[in-house]
């Protein structure tokens, strides 16, 4: 009984694989209707399922196949003719067994569906051949043709002219042209016909699976478990080579010198060996992409011609799983809404048939996979209306944006439904789903597009998952990996650059990496590791999601390839690894699951949190809307910022024009008196350095905003105007002193806000009660 | 009569079995990498081949008194769907086979982590060896035990 199943089961494996070769026959007969390699190729595996049914007591898919066996019979005979309405019927066909084989899969039967139409279709197809070929000269004809086409004089004849049907049990003929080079085997076959001819039919589909499968004999199905244990015994392996390397020099004395680098050799070797055996091409999964496009263009009314380039570019294949949905996705994406329908392609100038290419290629350690049409392309200006339309950004912020990073929106969680993205031409189905897809396997995904000319959405992944490169870094006396994909570069701090460099917003440890605030993370507090002093440490920035931030670690040990281990069950539930992997020296390091820990030190969730806020409330944030801001020196020559609403003039006054009343420093100006506030008096130093009373104090000119307050005008003296900017604020934070509502990144660099009514309530205390009290 | 084969394990001054067929093998203290944030009964990994195998400490997950320091475990390694699980123990003792009439259950007045962890008792002449009940030892999300 079990080994029953067994047989089943391989009939079933080897059914579906081949059958997914024959849908993409099937399309490409399409185009090359009377090809003879590709017809003999889908008889076959029609055959050789009908064979195996016979042995294995399937009846209904044996009938089935049967019938289709006689339409592909004839087909191949040249006595009809592969037009539209058989290309259907056949595909028919294939999806009719799978979906036997399926239930045979699920249940062990067969199955209720009896397919009666289909089985109408295919015996009225076979006796339209009938009709057409004139059925007495049949057998010879196709002897001759047999003979001319592959030059077999010791064919057997007689054998095949007794046979009352000698259609199903005769092994294809050998395809015109070429065939001798591609496929060798015909002699072989003639001599298997005899027997196969006497025996049942079930043997006879024994006997032709077992020629069809010379084409395959060089393969062999391995449990990946076996290959899962083979690469952990050779990591094994590999260590204990790098440990003797490493003694080799001083304890084991020359003579095994050799040995040794012989071992190296072997067990480099054995290495690279196993990682091929977990490698498969890329075709794998495209292979049913062929089938897909021509069903889905069809229903949509478009045609669409499939190109695809770079098959054998292989993955391991944890990737080639993790990559299946979103290129399936991308095809269909790209069908649906990228190619135009024929009728708008001739409009715009272009052939009706739109272009579909599926492009993979090596580069430097990993696999780009490209997916291109030359349909409608995205229109940037499009999407920023959906991503405002559907509230997930506010049009000032959309349209700042520039086209590349417009198109990019499409990929944001939430963006449009197939009947918007449609509607405009674009994509957008689950894109994110996608990118989150891709980027979980520490892939790239990005999209390039032209109105009018096409998309093309260009995908990166890690050629293996297993082994990847990483940086060693440690922290508390453990060393930990992270992957290199998300580092983007290392400060290194020592001394007295420790505690200076890392500033602090509300106890929130940062480090202005070229202007930009970076949150920083401390591994060793995050992970609750027992604290220490150090002398010096490193920032590893890395890139979670869409934002960045420093890891702070003690020491950069290394950047190595490592082999990727799954952590147990027991250790599911601790977020901030991604596995294990064993070092040099024999023992584990942990390997940091960057996004994880980012969410654990809220870097990321926060910035998710607040986006969703705005989200809700789009409207009734006014502050949050588009700024403009006057940009000016800070005393300590940062950078500070004035919202530009209630600045009514920008003047540069003489130093000498300055004038006292009693407390106040004031200013004639515009035949008022203008009370003015030094900012520099009025901020707490951060650095020491006061500017008035030094040098700049006694400057000629003085730079003053005019600031207006409910009708009363107030001079704030400030080191220097930068520029006025107009600015969607994205990163805020407390500030850090008064006089400083808050820190932002502007232009790229940190500035403060200055809380101008604090300042002026401060300075000329009553100043508002002059004014009609109308603060903002 | 039915008779069995466990593995004995000392802990603190307890004699534990797991039936002999569970354990897939006995090795000598490894380096362990700790690992941060897991659950306070995970000590850490180590290397078994090429493998990560997690390692437990068994006198925590029994809620007995702390290993002393100079102590080093001993790893008996189990398989587990999730992936080979190590337990430490303070020593590995013989394997004895005892009779199915010299066990008896946990008596009631046996509470908290052992309760669920201890199937019960053979009585040996020397000493009561108490059978651990493997599942649930390597169930270390039982919020009700930690």
């Amino acid at each position: 009984m079990a080994e029953t199943d067994g047989i089943v089961r391989e009939f079933l494996l080897e059914s579906f694989e081949n059958l997914e070769q024959t849908d993409t026959d099937l399309v490409a007969l399409e185009t090359q209707p009377g090809d003879r390699v590709l017809l003999d190729r889908v008889f076959r595996v029609v055959h050789t399922i009908k064979g195996t049914c016979g042995f294995l007591g399937f009846a209904r898919l044996e009938a089935l196949t049967h019938e289709g066996e006689g339409v592909l019979s004839r087909l191949r005979d040249g006595e009809l003719r592969f037009t539209p309405e058989v290309a259907g019927t056949v595909l028919g066909l294939v999806d009719a067994i799978r979906q036997i084989l399926a239930a045979i899969e699920g249940t062990g039967e067969e199955g209720d569906a009896d397919f009666v139409e289909l089985k109408q279709t295919l015996a009225r197809l076979k006796a339209q051949a009938s009709a057409e070929a004139a059925p007495p000269d049949k057998p010879v004809r196709r002897r001759g043709k047999r003979r001319a086409v592959s030059g077999e004089a010791e064919a057997s004849p007689p054998v095949a002219a007794t046979r009352s049907e000698p259609v199903p049990v005769a092994p294809p003929p050998s395809p015109p042209g070429a065939a001798p080079d591609i496929e060798p085997e015909p002699p072989a076959e003639d001599e298997l016909e005899p027997q196969a001819s006497g025996a049942a039919t079930g043997a006879a589909g024994v006997a032709e699976g077992a020629s069809v499968s010379t084409v395959v004999e060089s393969n062999v199905r391995v449990d990946v478990r076996v290959l899962d244990q083979l690469m952990d015994l050779v990591g094994e392996l590999v260590l204990t080579r790098n440990e003797l390397l490493r003694l080799g020099g001083s304890e084991l004395g020359s003579a095994s010198t050799s040995a040794l680098q012989h071992l190296n050799l072997v067990t480099s070797e054995l290495q690279e060996g196993i990682m091929k055996t977990r490698m498969q091409p890329v075709g794998k999964i495209w292979g049913k992409f062929p089938r897909m496009v021509r069903d889905l263009a069809t229903a949509c009314g478009k045609q669409v011609r499939l190109e695809m380039e770079g098959q054998e570019t292989e993955l391991d294949r944890s990737l080639i799983e993790a990559i299946r949905d979103p290129l399936t996705h991308l095809v269909r994406n790209a069908i649906d809404h990228g190619v135009e329908n024929p009728e708008e392609r001739v409009a715009a100038g272009k052939p009706a048939t739109g272009r579909l290419w599926l492009k993979a290629f090596p580069e430097g350690g990993q696999v780009n996979i490209q997916i291109s049409d030359d349909g409608a392309g995205i229109n940037p200006e499009k999407v920023r209306k959906r991503v405002v339309a559907q509230g997930l950004m506010r049009s000032e912020q959309a349209a700042r944006l520039t086209s590349q990073e417009a198109l990019n929106l499409i990929f944001l969680p939430g963006f449009s439904t197939a009947e918007n993205v449609t509607s405009m031409s674009g994509r957008g189905v689950g894109m994110d789903v996608v990118k989150t897809n891709i980027e979980r396997v520490n892939g790239l995904v990005d999209v390039e597009s032209e109105v009018g000319g096409g998309t093309t959405v260009n995908i990166k992944i890690p050629l293996t998952l297993a082994i990847i490169p990483a940086l060693i870094v440690s922290s508390a006396g453990e060393r930990f990996a992270i992957p290199q994909s998300s580092v983007l570069e290392l400060v290194r701090l020592m001394g007295d650059q420790l505690s200076e460099a890392i500033e602090r917003i509300h106890g929130a440890p940062v480090y202005r990496l070229r202007g930009r605030l970076l949150p920083i993370v401390d591994l060793t507090s995050e992970l609750e590791m027992p604290a220490h002093g150090r002398e010096s440490a490193t920032i590893v920035v890395l890139q979670a999601d869409d934002r960045q931030f420093g890891l702070l670690v003690d020491a950069v040990i290394d950047s190595q390839e490592i082999v990727v281990k799954p952590l147990g069950g027991l250790l599911e539930r601790v977020p901030v690894f991604v596995g294990a992997t064993i070092m040099g020296d024999a023992r584990v390091a942990l390997i940091l699951d960057v996004l994880g820990l980012a969410q654990r030190a809220h870097v990321v969730s926060e910035e998710h949190d607040r986006r969703s806020s705005e989200d809700l409330t789009p409207a009734a944030e006014a502050a949050e809307e588009a700024e403009q801001l006057l940009l000016c020196r800070s005393p300590d020559d940062g950078r500070m910022a004035i919202p530009l609403a209630q600045v009514a003039r920008l003047e540069t006054l003489p130093a000498s024009s300055v004038e006292r009343v009693g407390s106040e420093t004031v200013v004639q100006y515009r035949g008022d008196i203008l009370p003015l506030i030094d900012i520099s008096e009025q901020l707490p130093e951060r650095r020491g350095r006061p500017r008035s009373g030094d040098g700049d104090g006694a400057a000629e000119n003085l730079n003053v905003v005019v600031y207006s307050v409910g009708g009363e005008q107030v001079g704030l003296v400030v080191g220097g105007i930068v520029d006025i900017v107009e600015e969607v604020v994205t990163v805020r934070r407390p500030g850090s002193r008064d006089g400083v509502k808050e820190c932002a990144v502007i232009r790229g660099k940190v500035t403060e806000f200055l809380d101008v009514e604090g300042i002026i309530r401060r300075a000329v205390p009553r100043f508002f009660d002059r004014g009609t009290g109308s603060e903002r | 009569m039915a008779r069995r084969q466990y593995t004995t394990l000392v802990l603190d001054k307890f004699l534990f079995g797991i039936e002999i067929e569970g354990v897939q093998e006995v090795i000598r203290s490894q380096e362990l990498t700790r690992v941060p944030l897991a659950p306070p009964v995970v000590e850490g990994l180590i290397n078994l081949r090429g493998q990560i195998v997690t390692a437990i400490d068994l006198r925590r997950r029994l809620q007995l008194a702390e290993r002393p320091p100079e102590l080093r475990p001993m790893n008996v390694v189990i398989p587990s769907p999730g992936g080979a699980v190590s337990l430490l123990v303070d020593r590995v003792g013989e394997v004895v086979e005892v009779d199915d009439d010299s066990f008896e259950p946990p008596p009631e007045t046996l509470r908290g982590a052992a309760r669920v962890m201890i199937r019960g008792a053979h009585k040996l002449p020397d000493a009561l060896l108490l059978i651990l009940n493997v599942d649930r030892v390597l169930n270390v999300s039982d919020e009700t035990v930690w």
